[in-house]
């Protein structure tokens, strides 16, 4: 038998907010599931009026994104030897030959070295710090939420000028060291914050008892608090991740040709006349996946990462 | 938990004779962990800050390194604060910070509310909606052009089949896909990236709701309940009361983000037609990168700093007011 | 008999200097555009790389980006490019900050004469100061904005005569820039084939360089000029001069009544694409995008036609094109060179126009053939004759942006008056060249 409560809404009330927030959450998901869409669109079907939401799906898209093609005249087209695979296949039909790989997958590579890279140091050096913080008097302890909030007020742009000039005379510019240290250094502080935030919740007992035991301050840092802050440092990580895979302004401004990631890299697919929609589709497919995975994954510590600590829930 | 040997001994033991056991001292140990990240923290913002105020009062170009820095003293400032295009970008950015906040406030809450009846599977489907705020706004606000095509697109397609179809058909006329450019024409661009950021952040503000949401004990709609209070009383005294402090936190980090938005408008609409969607970190990116100002850039970076670090501090303040009531 | 020894002395140092750099091969990059051209010399530099051992690897950048991510690239000291197939524009400034290689001693040391070259691309493409023999690139691409057209239309009897009746004039290719606006006006919005078809594509792009290089097509032939005498940075009078105004107005009446909708943002890709979906009868592009169009299976062969830009008050054509140069932050400047030596060769040059590309070398340009050599070649020269270039000061890109600022403004999004968009593009530039220490 359950009781009745008063605060638990009715089942109309139930129903008619299900339906409103499944009818949004259609509405907001149209365009995701349209960019996935687009990347199996032949270039015709992905520009077509009225666009259309039955065709013939092709990965054409995803060809395009990690190939180049050269143009070849139906005479040399049909003195080549028959179509290695179904990439090269696609392509001979629409009249032209793969000349090599595009520098998607160089681009990509750069995202997950730079993102995974600045993720691992921020982490590293965000844990010890964090213990230090939650365990030490230490001083600007007090000030760090501050100083938190008041490095992200700074215009990415605005940071980039001193970095700029900065990473000009270290011959840091387009680096993937560069990249990861300047990565790190705007995500240790959140990194810092949420960390302190999970080890505040460990009870000190735990490692003052691995203290008496005959541990080191080392030991009981490493054997006691950092098993207890796994799930923390898991969902830092990849608050992290997000944070440098997404970004766009400090990459497209500091980096070009060796240590360029994917976000100015996508919008610059071109295909014959103007973009290349579906290759567009496919690229943004691909990066935005990830990214996907990890939201579904983090959900529970979804809104401390994003509130930079300041919501527990 | 506190019943086993280690935490009975822990809890009687003084917490500064254990630290002082075995090792390095703890202040040795705390500088060790805190030092790197302080460095950075140095080397990455506070360096190059004191670095940008510096430059700021110079006529450095980083593009000319043969010529001449001079000192020009408050000349970038006043030149900065006396530019009739400067105070258009940002009245471009005041509406399209308004706009956001308030869409984003109004949509993000009434969302949150919703989820809040607790209907089956309204875990999945939050989780669905914060999808788009995981995304890299670069690319989303490249993919939104694709969506905001005339003809080929699917935003002005989904506009005109709803204008075209009952309901909105009966107080609508039908509107032609081709008929409007969403980013191209003078008036509907400063709209197109407002509905861009209000699809992405929406499901931000609304996270922060539903935290603030949950966070009311039950027991007090029991104890209205037996006052007789409305359901719309109490959403007026409880609810919206004991929900403001996180709805203005919500409020606070998305002012600062869309202050210093970039990636999505510079895809989106780069800034035209015209200069009509040109906010001021566009503005700052063309002085900076692409005339190479650096000195004036370094000013006009300053007085943005400034401005978001007055505001905010203000609105701290305030919040902080709120919290303690 | 001395020169001649001379020479052969070069070619022997120049032969032994090839044999030693064989040794240690290099892996040269080359930045450029992303466009057609580019894909020929990738094509031609595979002899490159027989000739000499070296390996070429490409790095070509969206029209969009192209300009912002090499000044970047260079501003930072960069070594990505090793050769740099840079704009016109950036002359200056890749002189005078030290990003180029000054290339006249290597000019005398292996007989490449710069009298070989079209003289207005070699000052265009080459030259800092202007007017001065001090090279920092070899002109390797010439180029100017031109337009084709729909032939197939323009030679259907019933489109021709409903031009006659509706202007009373005959239908063909422009020659002044009112008639090009009467043409794209006709087809503005005129059913044929069963589909809507509009005036012409133009440029209206706000970003990098777009609606600059479209609105000085108009406002060249209307009679524009930078300054009232040239060096004197006196712009009162000559940049909003009654012409200048008369042109700019033209301009925006072309893009208010003869363009498609939705190209309010638009440039060469954009363009193309309307070309080639058949929504315009005329569209104005970059002569390098000729051949490709030519070429075209759907939209080129007898289909289509071309024009240099119509004259009005004067003629005139604005440049695009650029010189090659050697990246001064490059490791590899020795092998660079060579690759510059290699190009600038008479039979290298000649393959250069064959595969697509726009040689400046005279041996190729008064060729008798090279006329008719193709449909667009005598356009070319034509367009060439008479081109003009924005500033090329090493503050070009604050200029350009003032530029673009001013002119999408007033064109696209309908603020003020011609007239108000020149003066304040005359404040915009008296600033830059007070701060440059030039007023």
């Amino acid at each position: 038998m359950s009781t009745y409560s008063i605060t638990e809404p009715s089942r109309g009330q139930k129903w008619v907010a299900g339906m409103l927030v499944v009818t949004y959450a259609i509405i907001t998901l149209m365009p995701l599931v349209w960019i996935i869409l687009t990347g199996f669109k032949s270039p015709a079907d992905s520009i077509a009026y009225p666009p259309v939401v039955m065709f013939e799906p092709t990965v054409e898209g995803y060809v395009n994104l990690f190939t180049t093609r050269t143009r070849v005249t139906a005479e040399q087209l049909a003195a080549l030897p028959p179509p290695d695979g179904l990439a090269e296949t696609i392509v001979r039909d629409r009249g032209m030959v793969i000349a090599g790989a595009s520098k998607f997958g160089e681009r990509f590579l750069n995202s997950v070295i730079i993102g995974f890279g600045s993720t691992f140091l921020s982490i590293v050096l965000g844990t010890l710090a964090a213990y230090a913080f939650s365990r030490f008097k230490v001083p600007l302890k007090d000030d760090l939420m501050f100083f938190i909030l008041s490095t992200r007020m700074m215009p990415p742009i605005a940071v980039a000028i001193p970095i700029f000039l900065m990473y000009r005379s270290l011959g840091l510019s387009d680096t993937h060291l560069g990249m990861i240290l300047l990565y790190t250094g705007v995500n240790i502080s959140l990194a810092v914050w949420l960390l302190k935030g999970f080890i505040d919740e460990i009870p000190r007992e735990y490692e003052e008892a691995a203290l008496i035991d005959g541990y080191t301050r080392f030991q009981a840092f490493y054997k006691v608090v950092l098993p207890q802050a796994a799930t923390g440092i898991a969902s830092t990580a990849i608050f992290c991740l997000i944070f440098a895979w997404n970004e766009y302004a400090f990459a497209v401004l500091l980096t070009s040709g060796n240590a360029q990631t994917a976000p100015p890299f996508i919008p610059t697919i071109i295909g014959v006349g103007g973009q290349d929609w579906p290759a567009v589709a496919a690229g943004a497919t691909i990066f935005l996946l990830p990214v996907m995975i990890f939201t579904i994954l983090l959900r529970k510590h979804l809104l401390r990462g994003i509130t930079f600590g300041a919501v527990r829930k | 938990m506190s019943d086993t040997p280690i935490m009975r001994a822990a809890a009687a033991t003084p917490p500064k004779l254990s630290r002082r056991i075995k090792g390095l001292s703890d202040r040795t140990i705390a500088w060790i962990f805190v030092g790197p990240t302080i460095f950075l923290l140095l080397a990455i913002n506070i360096f190059p800050l004191i670095w940008t105020i510096r430059l700021s009062f110079t006529n450095f170009k980083a593009n000319s390194p043969n010529r001449e820095v001079e000192w020009v003293g408050l000349r970038n400032y006043q030149r900065i604060l006396t530019d009739p295009d400067i105070w258009l970008t940002m009245q471009a950015t005041a509406h399209f910070l308004f706009w956001t906040l308030l869409l984003q406030v109004v949509i993000g809450f009434s969302l949150a509310w919703l989820i809040n009846r607790k209907f089956k599977g309204n875990d999945l489907w939050t989780t669905l909606i914060v999808l788009p705020m995981m995304l890299s706004p670069a690319v989303v606000g490249n993919f939104w052009k694709f969506l905001y095509q005339p003809q080929i697109g699917l935003f002005n397609y989904v506009v005109s089949w709803v204008s075209c179809h009952p309901p909105a058909g009966w107080l609508l006329n039908c509107i032609d896909p081709s008929s409007f450019e969403m980013i191209g024409s003078v008036n509907l661009a400063p709209w197109s990236i407002v509905i861009v950021d209000t699809w992405m952040w929406t499901p931000f503000v609304m996270l922060i709701c539903l935290a603030g949401l949950r966070s009311i004990p039950d027991y007090i709609y029991e104890a209205a309940a037996i006052d007789r209070a409305s359901k719309w009383r109490q959403f007026w005294t409880i609810t919206l009361p004991m929900v403001l402090p996180f709805l203005m936190l919500a409020v606070l980090f998305r002012g600062i983000e869309n202050f210093k938005m970039f990636d999505l408008v510079v895809q989106l609409t780069g800034g035209g037609p015209g200069s009509t969607t040109e906010v001021t970190s566009i503005t700052l990116k063309r002085e900076a990168f692409e005339k190479w100002r650096t000195g004036y850039a370094s000013a006009y970076a300053i007085i943005l700093f400034v401005t978001v670090f007055g505001l905010a501090s203000i609105y701290v303040k305030a919040l902080n007011k709120v919290k303690e009531r | 008999m001395k020169k001649t020894s001379l020479l052969a002395a070069t070619a022997l140092s120049a032969a032994a200097g090839f044999a030693a750099s064989t040794a240690a091969a290099a892996d040269l990059t080359l930045c450029w555009a992303a466009w057609d051209p580019a894909n020929a010399l990738v094509e031609l530099s595979k002899e490159f790389e027989t000739a000499s051992g070296h390996t070429m690897s490409f790095e070509f950048i969206p029209w969009p980006n192209f300009a912002d991510r090499i000044q970047n690239e260079l501003n930072s000291g960069g070594q990505l490019c090793d050769l740099l197939i840079g704009d016109s524009q950036w002359i200056g400034g890749g002189a005078e900050n030290g990003h180029y290689v000054k290339l006249n001693d290597f000019f005398d040391a292996n007989a490449i004469s710069m009298d070989d070259f079209a003289p207005a691309t070699v000052n265009a493409y080459s030259t800092w100061p202007k007017g001065t023999p001090n090279y920092y690139a070899l002109p390797a691409m010439g180029d100017a904005n031109g337009w084709f057209y729909r032939r197939d239309w323009f030679e259907n009897a019933d489109i021709m005569a409903a031009y006659k009746e509706a202007t009373g004039d005959d239908l063909r290719e422009p020659e002044t820039q009112a008639e090009l606006l009467q043409i794209a006006q006709f087809f503005q919005g005129r059913e044929i084939d069963g589909e809507t078809r509009y005036g012409a594509a133009i440029f209206t792009e706000r970003g990098s360089e777009g609606i600059t290089m479209g609105v000085t097509s108009a406002l060249y032939p209307f009679g524009f000029q930078y300054e009232t005498t040239p060096g004197s940075y006196d712009m009162q009078g000559a940049v909003n001069s009654p012409e200048a105004v008369a042109g700019l107005e033209f301009y925006k009446e072309f893009y208010q009544t003869a363009t498609p909708p939705g190209y309010t943002d638009s440039y060469m890709e954009q363009g193309l694409d309307a070309f080639k979906s058949g929504q315009v009868a005329m569209a104005m592009n970059w002569f390098a995008f000729f051949p490709g169009l030519y070429a075209d299976p759907n939209v080129g062969g007898d289909n289509i036609g071309f024009f240099a830009n119509p004259g009005q008050n004067v003629q005139g054509s604005t440049l695009g094109g650029q010189g090659i140069s050697v990246v001064s932050y490059s490791d590899n400047q020795e092998a660079a060179l060579e690759y510059i030596k290699w190009f600038a060769q008479p039979d290298v040059q000649a393959k250069w126009w064959a595969v697509g590309g726009y040689s400046c070398h005279n041996s190729v340009l008064n060729d008798p053939g090279f006329a008719t050599s193709t449909p667009f070649a005598a356009d070319f020269l034509l367009a060439m004759a008479d081109v003009r270039d924005f500033w090329q000061e090493p503050a070009y890109a604050e200029l350009l942006q003032a530029m673009q600022k001013r002119m999408h403004d007033y064109v696209v999004a309908d603020i003020g008056t011609a007239q108000e968009a020149l003066d304040l593009l005359i404040v915009d530039w008296t600033e830059v060249f007070e701060d440059e220490g030039k007023l």
